[in-house]
C-alpha cells in the first residue's frame, strides 16, 4: 500500500506541531521518522494511523484519501512506543483481540490457529499463556507487533519501537525486525529519535525539524550528503570551525579548503571525526591535544586547533598520541554550510 | 539496622494499640463475648426467629438491589465526570460526596417528605400505583442515597488513569465502542468496581439513620436487621441484641475477607511468575 | 488559517451516547442528591424566619448543639492525635502485625453503627463488663457525654489514619532519616519535616472526622439514652422533634447540619485542590514507573 501525505498541518492549542508536510512512501517499503523530540514525527505518524485528525492537507492510502477515516477502518498496524498491552489478558488473548473483534466472524479454531502462527513468527511460542506483566520488555514488544500484524494490516506503524528496550535487545530487535519486513513485505513506517536506529534499519530516511521534513532519503544519502547543518550535526558527531570564503575558497586561518559554490563571507565548515588525519609535523591545521579519551575501536582525541576552537577526531588504536603534544590536522572531507 | 534510625516507635504504637485496642477492639470482643455466652440452641432460636429472618430478607434484598442501582448510576457517573466536559461538571463532581457529608437523620427526614405520598416525588410517583415511603422501596432508596458516593469514588480515579494507549490500541485493531468498553475497559474497571460495591452493600447492611425514618418499620416486612437490634435493647432483651447485632458484625467480616479475595483475584494478572 | 479539526472520538463520544448519559446521571442526581438538599431549606424556611429562628433559639435545640459540638471538640481531638501516632508507627516502621493493625483500624468504617453502639452497652452498661463496677464508683459514661463521645469516637478512628497512611507510605522515610542523621531530635523531626508535608491531607481527615463526629446517629442513639435536654445530640434531636410532629423544627435543626455538610463538602474541594484526598497509592505507583527504567 502506498501512502502520501499532502500538505498536512496538524496544531495543538496555538503549539504549530506540523507545517504542511508532504511526504511519498512506495509500497512495502520501510521507512523511519527521524527526529529530535518535538519535531511532530509522532503526530505525523497519529495522523497516518487516524489517531490525530490532520487540521489541513491529505493523506492517501493508494487512491483512496483516507485523511477522515477513523482508525478502526483503516486498516493500519500500530506498536505503541510502552506497547500498550492489554494487562488483564494473556499473550494469545492480545494477539487475537483484533480478530475476536473483527467484523469478519472467524471461527475459534481459525484464530487459534493464526494466533500460534504469529507466536512462531515472533519466536514467542509457548508463551502464549502468561499476562504482559509475566515476560520481559522485548518479548512485549514481540507481542505488540504481533497484535498489530494479526489482523492483516495494510500498513504497519511503530512509534519508537525500540525506545524503552536495554541497548543489546534493541540491536537483536532491529535486525528481527527487518527480516520480518522482508519476509511480509508490508510498507512500514516508524518513528525514532535514534539516528543509528534509522541507518540500521531503513530504506528511507526522513528526517523532521520543528515540524517540517528537513531531507528525506536513502541511508547512504542523507549520510554522504546531509543539506543542512542541523542533519549534519543530528547524524552523528560533528565539528564545526568558522572559516571565510574569498573567491571561492575557504580559510581557515593559514589553511585552505575549494569552496566553489560557496558566496564570499563567512561560513561554516563541519568534519566528522574520521575527516581529518592527525600527524606530528608537516601541512595541515595546527593543533595542540588536550585529552585522549580510548575507546574499543580507535581513540578519539579532543584538541584545540589554531584560534581556539575545540575539535574531536578518531585516530587507530596504536597511534601515540598524549595531552599537550602539538601536531598537524590535515582535512581529508568536509562539508559546508552557510554561517 | 537500618530500621531503628527513626524514633518514637514505642510511644507512637503504644498510642496506637491503646486507643485501638480501647476503642475498637474491646467493644467488638465484649458483643462477641456476649453473644457467645447464650448457648447454641439459644442463639440460634433469636437469629433464626421468622422476625428476625424476615429482616434479613428486607435487608438484604434491598441492599442488593441498591447496590445493583449503584453499581449502574455510579458506572455512569463516574464515566461522565471523567469523560465528558460540561457546564457544572465540577459542582457535580463536588455534590457527589454530600451522602458522606450529609449527617444520616437529615438525609431521612428529607428522603421521607420528598417520597410521601403528598411530597414532591411521592405525589408524581402516587398516581402510577408506587409507594415509596413506609414500602421496601423506600429502603432502597434510603440506602441508594447513603451508599451512592462509593462506586463513584472507587472507580473515578482509575478511570482518570486509564492509560489512553490502551484504547487506542483496541481501536486500530478494528474494536467497536461497545467491544473495547466490555473487552478492555469493563475489566480493567474491575477491581475498583469491586471494591466500590462491596463498600456500597456493606454500608447499606449496616445503614441506620437514614432507613428507620422512610421505611416504616413494620415488623416482618419494613424491619431492617440494625432496627430489629435496637429494638430488642429497648425492650431490655440485651442477650437478643447481641445475638442480632453479632450476626450483623460476622456479615461485615465476611464482606471484607470477600472483597479481599474477590480483589486479588481480578487482580491476579499483576502477579509476576 | 483553519481552527483545529475535531478529534478522533474516543469510546463513548457519539452525541447521542454523551447526551444520554450526562442526562440520565444528571436526572437521577438531583432527584437523590440535589432534592433532598432544596427540600431541607424549603421546609425549614417554610414557616418563615420568625418560627425557623424560634426553633433554633429553643433551648432543647441549643443544648442539643452544646452536646453535638461538645462531642466534637473532644472527638476530634482525639482522633487527630490517634491518627498521627497510628501513621507514624505504621508508615516510618516495620514491626510483625502492622498490616493486621492496618486492617484493625479500618474495622469500623464496614460495621454498621448500630453494632457499635450495642457493644458499648456491653462494655459500659450495667450488664456489660465495667458496668457493675462503674456503677459502684458512680461514674456515669453511658446515656451521658462521655458514652457519646466514646461512641463517636469508634465511628470515626479510621478517618484521619486513613488519610494519612496511605500518603506517608508514599513519602517514604528519607526525610526523616536525614533530618535525625542531622541531629534532629524525634518531635523535631515530626513537627518541622512530616507534618508540613502531610498538613493538607491531616486537615481532610479532620474536616471529614468532624462532619462524620457531628452527625452521627446509629451509634449515639444506642449510648445515649435520648434523654430530651440532657443527652440529644443534634441528630437525636431531629429525630425526637420529626417524631413529635413537629417537622418545622426538626428541620430547622436539620439544616444547620446541612450547612455543615455544604462546608464540609467546599473545604473538600478546597484540601483536594492542594493535593489531598487523592489516593496516593495510584500517584506513588505512577512515580515508580517513571523513576524506573520505564517499561
Amino acid at each position: 500500500m502506498k501512502i502520501r501525505l499532502d500538505q498536512v498541518v496538524k496544531t495543538f492549542d496555538t503549539f504549530r506541531a506540523v507545517h504542511g508536510v508532504s511526504l511519498d512512501i512506495e509500497s512495502g517499503q520501510l521507512v523511519a521518522l527521524l527526529g529530535p523530540s518535538g519535531s511532530g514525527k509522532t503526530t505525523i505518524l497519529r495522523m497516518v494511523a487516524g489517531l490525530e485528525y490532520a487540521d489541513g492537507g491529505h493523506i492517501y492510502f493508494g487512491d483512496q484519501d483516507a485523511t477522515d477515516i477513523p482508525v478502526r477502518d483503516r486498516g493500519v498496524g500500530f506498536v505503541f512506543q510502552h506497547y500498550a498491552l492489554f494487562p488483564h489478558m494473556t499473550v494469545a488473548e492480545n494477539i487475537a483481540f483484533g480478530m475476536k473483534v473483527s467484523k469478519t466472524k472467524r471461527s475459534k479454531s481459525e484464530i487459534a490457529t493464526r494466533v500460534e502462527e504469529l507466536l512462531r513468527l515472533v519466536k514467542l511460542e509457548g508463551l502464549g499463556d502468561r499476562f504482559p506483566g509475566q515476560i520481559s520488555g522485548g518479548q512485549r514488544q514481540r507481542v505488540a507487533l504481533a497484535r498489530a500484524l494479526a489482523v492483516d494490516p495494510k500498513v504497519l506503524l511503530l512509534d519508537e519501537p525500540f525506545g524503552a528496550l536495554d541497548a543489546n535487545v534493541r540491536r537483536d530487535l532491529r535486525r528481527w525486525l527487518r527480516e520480518i519486513h522482508d519476509e511480509l513485505g508490508i510498507t512500514t513506517l516508524f518513528v525514532t529519535h535514534d539516528q543509528e536506529e534509522a541507518l540500521d534499519l531503513a530504506d528511507r530516511v526522513v528526517i523532521l525539524d520543528q515540524g517540517r521534513i528537513v531531507q528525506e532519503g536513502t541511508p547512504a544519502e542523507v549520510c554522504r550528503a546531509p543539506n543542512s547543518a542541523f542533519v549534519m550535526r543530528f547524524l552523528g558527531d560533528a565539528n564545526r570551525i568558522s572559516a571565510n570564503v574569498r573567491d571561492g575558497r575557504a580559510y581557515i586561518g593559514e589553511t585552505v579548503i575549494d569552496a566553489p559554490s560557496s558566496s564570499d563571507g563567512p561560513i561554516d565548515i563541519y568534519l566528522r571525526p574520521g575527516d581529518v588525519d592527525w600527524r606530528p609535523e608537516g601541512d595541515g591545521i595546527s593543533a595542540t591535544i588536550v585529552r585522549v579519551l580510548d575507546r574499543p575501536g580507535g581513540r578519539r582525541v579532543l584538541a584545540n586547533v589554531e584560534g581556539g576552537t575545540a575539535l574531536e577526531f578518531d585516530v587507530p588504536p596504536e597511534t601515540d598520541v598524549r595531552s599537550g603534544q602539538h601536531g598537524r590536522l590535515l582535512i581529508k572531507r568536509s562539508r559546508l554550510y552557510p554561517a | 539496622m537500618k530500621r531503628n534510625v527513626l524514633p518514637g516507635l514505642p510511644l507512637s504504637l503504644g498510642i496506637t494499640l491503646f486507643y485501638v485496642g480501647l476503642i475498637v477492639v474491646l467493644p467488638l470482643a465484649a458483643l462477641v463475648f456476649k453473644a457467645a455466652s447464650l448457648g447454641p440452641a439459644e442463639y440460634w432460636a433469636i437469629v433464626s426467629s421468622p422476625r428476625a429472618v424476615a429482616s434479613y430478607r428486607v435487608t438484604v434484598l434491598s441492599a442488593l438491589v441498591a447496590t445493583a442501582f449503584n453499581l449502574v448510576f455510579g458506572l455512569a457517573l463516574a464515566w461522565v465526570l471523567v469523560r465528558y466536559r460540561f457546564p457544572g461538571r465540577r459542582i457535580v463532581d463536588a455534590i457527589v460526596d454530600l451522602p458522606f457529608a450529609l449527617p444520616t437523620a437529615v438525609a431521612g427526614i428529607a428522603l421521607t417528605t420528598l417520597f410521601a405520598s403528598n411530597g414532591w416525588f411521592g405525589s408524581l410517583l402516587a398516581p402510577l400505583g408506587i409507594k415509596v415511603a413506609y414500602t421496601p422501596l423506600g429502603i432502597m432508596v434510603a440506602m441508594c442515597f447513603t451508599s451512592l458516593p462509593f462506586i463513584v469514588r472507587t472507580v473515578q480515579p482509575v478511570l482518570e488513569d486509564l492509560d489512553p494507549a490502551l484504547e487506542e490500541a483496541a481501536q486500530s485493531l478494528g474494536g467497536s465502542d461497545s467491544a473495547i468498553f466490555v473487552r478492555v475497559i469493563l475489566p480493567l474497571l474491575m477491581p475498583a468496581l469491586l471494591a466500590g460495591l462491596s463498600l456500597s452493600f456493606a454500608r447499606s447492611l449496616g445503614e441506620f439513620g437514614a432507613i428507620i425514618f422512610i421505611a416504616g418499620n413494620q415488623p416482618m416486612e419494613t424491619e431492617i436487621t440494625a432496627l430489629l437490634a435496637f429494638i430488642r435493647l429497648e425492650e431490655y432483651d440485651y442477650q437478643a441484641a447481641a445475638a442480632i447485632a453479632s450476626v450483623l458484625l460476622i456479615t461485615a467480616f465476611l464482606m471484607l475477607a470477600a472483597t479481599n479475595l474477590l480483589q486479588a483475584r481480578a487482580l491476579r494478572y499483576t502477579a509476576r511468575s | 488559517m483553519t481552527p483545529t479539526r475535531r478529534k478522533p472520538p474516543r469510546v463513548g463520544d457519539g452525541p447521542i451516547i454523551r447526551r444520554v448519559l450526562i442526562g440520565t446521571t444528571l436526572f437521577f442526581g438531583a432527584i437523590l442528591v440535589l432534592a433532598p438538599l432544596i427540600v431541607i431549606a424549603v421546609e425549614a424556611f417554610g414557616q418563615g424566619l420568625k418560627a425557623y429562628a424560634a426553633t433554633i433559639a429553643h433551648p432543647d435545640t441549643r443544648h442539643a448543639i452544646f452536646m453535638t459540638v461538645a462531642t466534637a471538640l473532644i472527638a476530634v481531638p482525639v482522633n487527630t492525635a490517634f491518627g498521627l501516632a497510628a501513621a507514624w508507627a505504621i508508615t516510618k516502621f516495620d514491626f510483625w502485625g502492622r498490616r493486621a493493625l492496618l486492617v484493625v483500624i479500618e474495622i469500623p468504617f464496614s460495621i454498621s453503627p448500630i453494632v457499635a453502639g450495642v457493644a458499648y452497652l456491653f462494655v459500659y452498661g450495667l450488664q456489660g463488663l465495667f458496668g457493675p463496677m462503674l456503677e459502684a464508683a458512680d461514674i456515669k459514661i453511658l446515656f451521658a457525654l462521655p458514652g457519646i463521645v466514646l461512641a463517636s469516637m469508634f465511628v470515626t478512628a479510621p478517618f484521619v489514619a486513613r488519610e494519612l497512611i496511605p500518603l506517608m507510605q508514599a513519602q517514604g522515610r528519607d526525610l526523616e532519616e536525614a533530618a535525625t542523621s542531622l541531629g534532629a531530635s524525634g518531635w523535631r523531626t515530626f513537627f518541622s519535616v512530616t507534618l508540613p508535608n502531610v498538613k493538607w491531607a491531616l486537615l481532610y481527615g479532620v474536616v471529614l472526622c468532624n462532619a462524620r463526629v457531628m452527625g452521627e446517629f446509629g451509634a449515639v442513639s444506642v449510648v445515649s439514652g435520648n434523654i430530651r435536654g440532657q443527652t440529644n445530640t443534634l441528630p437525636l434531636h431531629i429525630e425526637l422533634l420529626y417524631h413529635d410532629y413537629q417537622a418545622a423544627g426538626a428541620f430547622a435543626a436539620a439544616s444547620i447540619l446541612a450547612t455543615l455538610a455544604v462546608v464540609t463538602i467546599i473545604a473538600k474541594v478546597a484540601l483536594e485542590r492542594r493535593g489531598a484526598g487523592r489516593r496516593p497509592a495510584l500517584a506513588a505507583a505512577a512515580k515508580e514507573q517513571n523513576a524506573g527504567t520505564s517499561s
